[in-house]
């Protein structure tokens, strides 16, 4: 019989904090900025500059660890990683090895056999490093220092996970707690929040656990699901054929679905840490723990459940909106303004997610503000634009905020209501569709659609159909 | 000397440090980091059994700024200091890993 294997996961992920500043100077943290225009002497690693701590990033760390179940390291310090490469100016990186800011933490997690926790070993702060560029025609590499010293946290699982499913799981468990937190976007596209997955590969039932690499550049829950795939039965096909598994460190690619080593034990880096002699200790009291304790916000669950108490929403739709926290934002944002949780739902539900998935963007990329969602309901609501209209309108403001109210006067959208200008076009289709109207009159009556239809066109789309109908409906009898 | 260099760690430690030594300089770096490590040698004589390893003399903990941008663009000051400069970035040999 074929031997059965079982896939060991843990996982080392790294997030970007939402600081408006880096973590030891104060440049911006900004993105999209031209190269280096965000550096100092401090994140470019001058001699004789000294780093000097932002306490935000403290702050956050001890929120999410908070957030985790984690103990908080009260007396904590920082240490330098040694290693020399170009997107790294002081040729080591600042970062927690000894007495990293958060132990011993968990998330539960729910999978086909019910709930089950992943432990987290460590969160500890550190540095981004800069970034290069290639250029394959002169032989060079060039380095923007804009991303050097923004602030990271980095999340060491436990081995807990034996599945794509259950890295995914957390995964997801792990960005929506760092949103609620505001602490960081959590976008895996654009890099603030980056996976690297250890895996390796057992019999079943063995104790002992199977030689790991450390999978780098996954960049999707999708690239994850893949690589996890790939990389077990690459393990797996080794063991079979009597071979062994190097422990090193790959790189997948996504669009060749295949993993390639990069860094094998024997070349391993020495990073030589040692204390950080230019950042003096952290010291944790109990009342500055409490102040952040205090200020934690509303978490999925809780907003699941006064969600099921104050709106009279579908729990599926709860369940989507509260999902995600900006969705969960904007949602009760233009409920307070226009106070009408169903059609806030409805609109979110319905075709914001059409454009999402459509556009392939994900909630946390929507534009559109609060205020203009309310307007446009509001407008809808009072029959100012008919449904056709709002749709249309929509997709404007989806696309990039557009107030609804100025748009629809600016086009000349808006509903007519004026009777006598309706009763006129609806007496002239009357006139010029003689065969529908027999047809209506002989008990067909889908040729009032058609009547509709050719009103609505008449009027370019601004009429109330309703009223068309009940006008048309009236005539003809 | 007490300690001896071996010719794998003279490698190693050049590889780490991206350093290509001649022979003759590895024989030197050899004998210099034994009279280091000898050094070192000497410290562990002290029995520090029990003490707490200290990383900063200073008694001084909680050195925090406010998360305010302080710094605006000074990136033409700061590429003087660069090697070599091309599109307002640093230009250096290519590494790629
Ligand atoms: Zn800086």
């Amino acid at each position: 019989m074929a031997k059965q294997y079982e896939t060991v996961i843990g996982l080392e992920v790294h997030v970007e904090l939402a600081t408006k500043t880096k973590i030891f100077c104060g440049c911006s943290t900004a993105f999209g900025g031209e190269a280096n225009t965000h550096t100092c002497p401090v994140c470019t690693g001058m001699p004789g500059s000294l780093p000097v701590l932002n306490k935000q990033v403290v702050e956050y760390a001890i929120a999410v660890g908070l957030a985790t179940n984690c103990d908080i390291t009260q007396y904590c310090k920082f240490d330098r990683k040694n290693y020399f490469y170009p997107d790294n100016p002081q040729n080591y990186q600042i970062s927690q090895l000894y007495l990293p800011i958060c132990r011993n933490g968990g998330v539960e997690i729910e999978t086909e056999e019910g709930t089950k926790t992943i432990g987290i070993h460590e969160i500890h702060m550190e540095e981004d490093a800069g970034k290069l560029i290639h250029d394959e025609w002169n032989d060079c590499s060039l380095v923007d220092y804009n991303r050097s010293g923004v602030p990271l946290i980095e999340i060491v699982s436990e081995p807990d996970m034996r599945s794509a499913d259950e890295v995914i799981a957390y995964l997801e468990k792990l960005r929506l707690i760092i949103q609620y937190l505001g602490a960081s976007d959590c976008k895996l596209q654009e890099g603030s929040m980056r996976a690297d997955v250890n895996l390796s590969v057992r019999e079943v039932g063995a104790e002992k656990f199977g030689t790991r690499t450390e999978m780098k550049n996954l960049n999707s829950f999708k690239a994850i699901a893949r690589a996890i795939e790939g990389e077990r039965e690459r393990q797996i096909d080794l063991l079979e054929a009597g071979e062994e598994v190097l422990q090193e460190t790959r790189r997948w690619d996504d669009t060749k679905e295949c993993s390639y080593a990069m860094r094998s034990k024997e070349d391993a880096q020495d990073y030589r840490y040692f204390p950080e002699p230019d950042l003096v200790p952290i010291v944790i009291s109990d009342e500055w723990l409490d102040q952040i304790r205090e200020r934690q916000p509303e978490f999925r669950t809780e907003k699941m459940k006064r969600y099921k108490e104050e709106f009279e929403i579908p729990d599926y739709d709860i369940e989507i909106i509260t999902g995600s926290k900006h969705l969960a934002d904007i949602f009760e944002a233009t409920t307070a303004i226009c106070k009408q949780p169903k059609k806030v739902s409805n609109w979110l539900m319905v075709e914001t997610m059409r454009l999402l998935k459509e556009k392939e963007m994900e909630p946390e990329d929507i534009c559109f503000s609060p205020e203009n969602l309310a307007k446009l309901i509001m407008m809808a609501d009072k029959k100012e634009i008919n449904s056709t209209v709002a749709k249309e309108v929509f997709e404007v403001m989806f696309a990039n905020d557009t107030d609804p109210e100025k748009y629809v006067e600016e086009k000349g959208l808006k509903t007519v209501n004026d009777e006598g200008a309706l009763r006129t076009t609806v007496e002239k289709v009357i006139a010029d569709n003689p065969q529908s109207v027999e047809d209506y009159h002989n008990g067909k009556e889908k040729a009032i659609g058609f009547l509709v239809g050719q009103t609505m066109k008449a009027m370019q789309g601004k009429a109330d159909p309703g009223m068309v109908n009940k006008l048309l409906k009236e005539l003809l009898s | 000397m007490a300690n001896v260099i071996s010719d794998e760690t003279i490698e190693y430690v050049g590889i780490l440090a991206k350093l290509e030594l001649s022979d003759a300089e590895k024989e030197e770096a050899k004998s210099d980091m034994g009279r280091m490590l000898d050094y070192i040698d000497k410290l562990n004589e002290l029995d520090t059994t029990g003490v707490e390893p200290m990383s900063h003399v200073f008694p001084v903990q909680n050195v925090f700024r406010e998360d305010v941008v302080t710094n605006g663009d000074d990136s033409e000051n700061m590429l003087k200091n660069a090697p070599a400069e091309r599109d307002n970035m640093y230009e250096v040999p290519k590494t790629v890993e």
